[in-house]
């Protein structure tokens, strides 16, 4: 059971949020134009690392945010949290 | 006096007060602080059941949570509870207890007879073919095996959870656990100190009281007294006995299961059973103690034969003797003291026997000072006696092996210890392993977790004085990690140990014949599985710790092996001839004990389980006969039978009024969203097959939801409210799931868009009122909206008022039928519910509910989703590639469906089905086949996905998904019943009912 910093409102119990799959994921901006190869990438294809993952949580039993989480599964140790947009090294906003 | 083996004094109990108890049917007498175990040793109770699989005779072995054979069916009725130790079982006036196994004389003691048999994966081996044989063998195995049985009536005790936070958690309140909370305390910080005991003090309880185990100066238990008594005036101090902390989990979360009722027999007027504390900590110091073990030789399972520590534990924390002849077998000082606890009761000590030569010590010197006799360098090669120990055999060791020399001492107790094994349960249940250390002959915890330490005889410090100082150094540490300041002062102090000698490891008693021909020699007492069957697990290939422990079982049972899985692995290495290092350890799993599904299910439970929700004019249907399905966590109406009709009889009139003259649905559970935004056009374009950009304020569309992979997963009505407002329903199941979709779709990938999404579900009343009568309805109830054909037409809405409530009237249809849903405030929703059925009254309106809605949708073709759709079809599959917009560019789930696999034929599609025999109809899930009498397994072409009688068709129908089905049109498939029949059906197409539409549009 987590506890998990949530970017707006704090550190909360695992139970008040909700996985929210892998993140940095980015989707194509013209799906048109990718071939069938780089549109399963997109939509199958995910990381199961031993080690460091970006994830996407969404505090969905309070502030309803999504915001992005690195932690270890090996450890669960949670390296960072940050809201949606704000890159990890800066933890500023990033355009 | 029946206490036969009650001592004449000594001992925490109360001795004026008496109580009086039940086991397997005979009353027997105890005393307050007694536990079960201790009442039924001081009766002298030395059989107290039979063995997993021999059916030998067993008796008490420990006196803690390591158990594993007086495991006892407690109380009866409805709060009888399996699966309890009656070493942990505190005793009370009126308890009842029994064994499963029946005791005396058990034919089933015939596996005995044929141990030779029954070996290792005995079970697996007979027992595995025929496989459909199995469930016949399973149920004789578990007939004589059971060992225990759960309650069949309504639990009628309450449960509960509580949150708790805190600086520093210290598990276990021995001495190393109550120096730690005292130190941890006295710096400021909130701290929380648990025992699974009724009361702290651990070790310190189960000692003499001597000079060498005094505190301070003080007696042992003058000082857990004030200690505790120091602890409890604090104000930030949390002390919790008789609560087990059975789960470590990550970032500091602990699980405690506190017991507040199973020791007094009854919870407490309005209290509860059990509760389950869910416990945040800064910190956490685990001083989880040592458990010792036996020592593995010929007949170690004879009643009779106990852990030392237990002998003392009963003699000094109960005043109860477990024998009045005694020999002490071991490896390790530690067991010196119990032959000086057992002599200082009075207590004949035979013998004690120690592999080890010549030992020498503080404790071995006051042994031979009171003149108990050491036979040294040797071992106990087997117990005699049936129902209890009366002999043992003792022979000299040579190394390893025996000289030839034996012989006999008559006993009946023995006593082993084999060394300690601290708890490092905790320490591993998130991932840490424990490391074996060869000169404690013990797995001690590895690197501490974040945020946690240990200390205490769990890190492998034996001796009261170390133990003290490890817990005050620990406490102020964890008090500093969580940001206070310890304070000054110092450790308690206690006398120096004396002069030790080493343990020397020893875990198999030579027998002087072969592994398999000796006497058994028992490692897990609770799965009867012995030395040989390790060794036997190894000759047949086994060779990882995991896949022995389910090869032969061991630690599988109850108390997971904390008695006897070291043995087992250190047995294990030296057959594989590794070390004890290489061979590792099992894993180590939460719960430390059992703990009750009341407890994990705390309050939600019977109506608590999951929220109810109700529409507004639930009351009214209640009242009016409705009879209630579940939908999601909405209770809505699913028929409404009338004097005496069938459920059949009952559908068919609501159909056929409907159809004939109108018919009301509570359709108030539909999922309602508002959208907002100067980006809303754009957002919903995106999330929507069809398009919504050029939509007129005013009108509807019907809409599907994609998932990316082009799988339907929802679809709904989207109503243009204004510019940059949108109003649309979701199915009442989907409500939530879209809400998230959208929220994930915003924040995550388009968060520049100017759009919002309110949940308006609750908010709005939706009552649909269908049929040709439906607008002569409304127009009774209703004097500012225009219900002309033209001026209101279909897949348009107009607001205005409705029985006086200012309302939002859609004309839309799931019937097929010329219809309007009347949307209002949901506080006057069962007002404006009364007047429509009140305006309905002269043409005969009729209630209905969403077995008539499935029946009237089914019969127009329209799809439920998640009914006909399972997340695997696509618009196309579904025959309605005219809800996706033909000149988008792009939409969720749109480039999914060029991929070569949704392109491809042998898709599975969506048709209709006629059964050849009109009256039958199929049952929903039924698979579809082409050749009925095709080898099995036969291929399966389509499955039916909603199916009912149509009093309207007059015969039966259904909707399936086919593979190739839109190309198969007229074709015969069959489906395979479960009774041997088959039902055979047309493909038509879905729509069964006015194909041209006409009815909608009048
Ligand atoms: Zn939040």
């Amino acid at each position: 059971m987590f506890q998990i910093d949530c970017p707006w409102c704090g550190p909360r119990d695992q139970q008040e949020f909700s996985y929210a799959g892998e993140g940095g994921i980015q989707r194509p901006q013209d799906p048109s134009a990718t071939t069938d190869a780089e549109w399963a990438d997109y939509l199958f294809m995910r990381r199961n690392p031993r080690g460091m993952h970006h994830e996407q949580w969404r505090h969905v039993h309070g502030c309803g945010q999504f915001f992005q989480v690195t932690r270890h599964t090996v450890t669960y140790r949670i390296e960072s949290i940050r809201r949606m947009g704000e890159s990890a090294a800066a933890g500023g906003e990033s355009s | 006096m029946s206490q036969t083996h009650r001592l004449s004094q000594g001992g925490g109990i109360d001795r004026a007060r008496e109580l009086t108890f039940t086991f397997n049917g005979r009353r027997y007498q105890g005393h307050p602080g007694d536990t079960l175990a201790s009442a039924l040793l001081a009766n002298g109770v030395s059989v107290i059941g039979r063995s997993f699989k021999y059916h030998r005779p067993r008796g008490i072995v420990g006196a803690g949570p390591e158990e594993p054979n007086a495991i006892f069916q407690v109380g009866t009725g409805a709060t009888t509870r399996p699966d309890q130790r009656a070493t942990q079982v505190e005793l009370f006036d009126g308890l009842v207890a029994s064994t499963s196994a029946r005791l005396g004389f058990d034919p089933l003691s015939v596996n005995n007879m044929f141990a030779r048999m029954l070996p290792a994966g005995f079970y697996y081996k007979t027992f595995k073919w025929p496989a459909t044989y199995w469930p016949r063998y399973e149920e004789k195995i578990r007939a004589v095996a059971g060992i225990g049985e759960s309650p069949i009536e309504p639990d009628a005790d309450r449960y509960d959870h509580m949150n708790a936070h805190c600086d520093v958690l210290v598990v276990g309140g021995g001495p190393a656990g109550l120096a730690a909370a005292q130190r941890a305390a006295s710096a400021g910080a909130r701290v929380i100190l648990v025992d699974e005991n009724p009361a702290f003090g651990g070790s310190l309880l189960s000692g003499r009281d001597a000079p060498d185990n005094h505190v301070d100066g003080r007696s042992n238990r003058d000082w857990i007294a004030n200690t505790v008594a120091e602890l409890a005036a604090m104000p930030d101090v949390r002390l919790l006995t008789r609560t087990t902390a059975f789960g470590n989990y990550d970032h500091n979360f602990i699980g405690l299961m506190e017991d507040r009722g199973d020791y007094l027999g009854q919870p407490a007027a309005h209290g509860v059973r059990h509760r389950l504390w869910r416990v945040r900590a800064r910190q956490v110091v685990l001083a989880t103690g040592a458990l010792e073990r036996p020592l593995v030789f010929g007949n170690n399972d004879r009643p009779g034969v106990m852990t030392a520590s237990a002998v003392s534990i009963y003699i000094n924390r109960y005043g109860v003797t477990p024998g009045y002849r005694a020999v002490v077998f071991t490896n390790n000082d530690s067991a010196y003291g119990t032959a000086l606890d057992l002599h200082a009761a009075g207590i004949d000590v035979a013998a004690v026997v120690d592999v080890r030569r010549r030992p020498s010590g503080a404790l071995a010197a006051a042994v031979r000072a009171a003149k108990i006799p050491i036979h040294d360098g040797c071992t106990l090669i087997k117990a005699r006696g049936g129902r209890r120990v009366r002999s043992v055999e003792i022979g000299r060791l040579s190394g390893e092996q025996l000289t030839g020399d034996r012989w006999k001492i008559s006993c009946d107790l023995v006593a082993s210890s084999g060394g300690w094994s601290p708890v490092v349960h905790l320490h591993c249940h998130i991932g840490s392993k424990p490391v074996w250390d060869d000169q404690a002959a013990c797995f001690l915890p590895g690197a501490d977790n974040p945020g946690q330490t240990s200390a205490g005889s769990v890190t492998g410090h034996f001796n009261l004085r170390d133990c003290l100082a490890q817990g005050f150094e620990r406490g102020d540490a964890a008090a500093a990690a969580a940001g206070f300041e310890p304070t000054a002062g110092t450790a308690p102090s206690a006398p120096a140990a004396g002069e030790t000698m080493p343990i020397r490891p020893f875990w198999l008693a030579p027998s002087g014949a072969p592994i398999s021909r000796g006497p058994k020699q028992f490692v897990d007492f609770q799965n009867d599985t012995s030395a040989a069957d390790i060794a036997l697990a190894v000759r047949e290939g086994y060779e990882s710790v995991e896949h022995v422990k389910r090869y032969t079982a061991l630690g599988f049972g109850t108390d997971q092996g904390k008695l006897g899985n070291i043995n087992g692995m250190a047995i294990l290495a030296a057959t594989l001839g590794k070390s004890i290092a290489e061979t590792g350890t099992t894993t180590f799993r939460p719960a430390y004990t059992p703990i009750s599904f009341g407890a994990l299910a705390g309050r939600n439970a019977g109506h608590l389980f999951d929220p109810e929700r109700k529409t507004a004019m639930h009351e009214w249907h209640a009242a009016h006969g409705a009879l209630f399905e579940n939908v999601g966590q909405w209770k809505r109406p699913w028929y409404y039978p009338k004097d005496g009709e069938s459920m059949q009889e009952s559908l068919d009139r609501e159909c056929q009024t409907t159809r004939t003259a109108a018919g009301v649905l509570d359709a108030s559970t539909l999922g309602k969203i508002e959208v907002h935004g100067a980006d809303a056009d754009r957002f919903l374009d995106l999330i929507y097959t069809g398009a919504r950009r050029n939509m007129k304020t005013g009108t509807c569309r019907y809409g599907l939801m994609l998932h990316e992979d082009g799988m339907i997963f929802d679809d709904g009505v989207t109503a243009k409210l204004g510019d940059n407002h949108y109003f649309l329903t979701t199915t009442t199941g989907g409500a939530a799931g879209v809400m998230n979709w959208l929220e994930a779709w915003h924040q995550t990938e388009w968060p520049d868009m100017d759009v919002f999404f309110t949940s308006i579900t609750d908010q709005w009343a939706t009552i649909a009122v269908n049929g040709p009568k439906s607008r002569e309805v409304l127009q009774a109830l209703c004097n500012d909206i225009d219900f002309d054909r033209d001026a209101f037409a279909f897949m348009t809405f107009r607001e205005g008022t409705v029985a006086g409530v200012a309302a939002r009237v859609f004309r839309i249809s799931f019937t097929g039928e010329l219809a309007f849903e009347i949307n209002v405030d949901a506080n006057h929703g069962r007002y404006v519910w009364e007047a429509v059925m009140a305006a309905g009254a002269p043409y005969g309106i009729t209630v209905y509910g969403t077995e008539t809605m499935h029946i009237l949708r089914a019969e127009k073709g329209f799809i439920v989703a998640g009914q006909d759709t399972d997340g695997s079809m696509t618009p196309m599959d579904m025959g309605m590639q005219w809800a996706v917009g033909k000149k988008k560019t792009d939409f969720i789930g749109m480039r999914s469906l060029a991929r070569p696999d949704i392109v491809a034929s042998g898709r599975k599609q969506f048709v209709g089905l006629l059964p050849t025999d009109g009256t039958v109809v199929l049952p929903e899930g039924a698979q579809l086949v082409d050749d009925p009498q095709a080898p099995l397994p036969m291929p399966m072409v389509g499955h039916v996905s909603s199916s009912y009688h149509s009093v309207t068709l007059g015969h039966s129908f259904a909707l399936a998904l086919v593979k190739d089905g839109q190309s198969r049109m007229g074709e015969t498939v069959y489906s395979p019943q479960p009774d041997g029949s088959v039902i055979a059906a047309t493909i038509a197409g879905p729509v069964f009912y006015d194909r041209e539409g006409a009815r909608q549009n009048v």
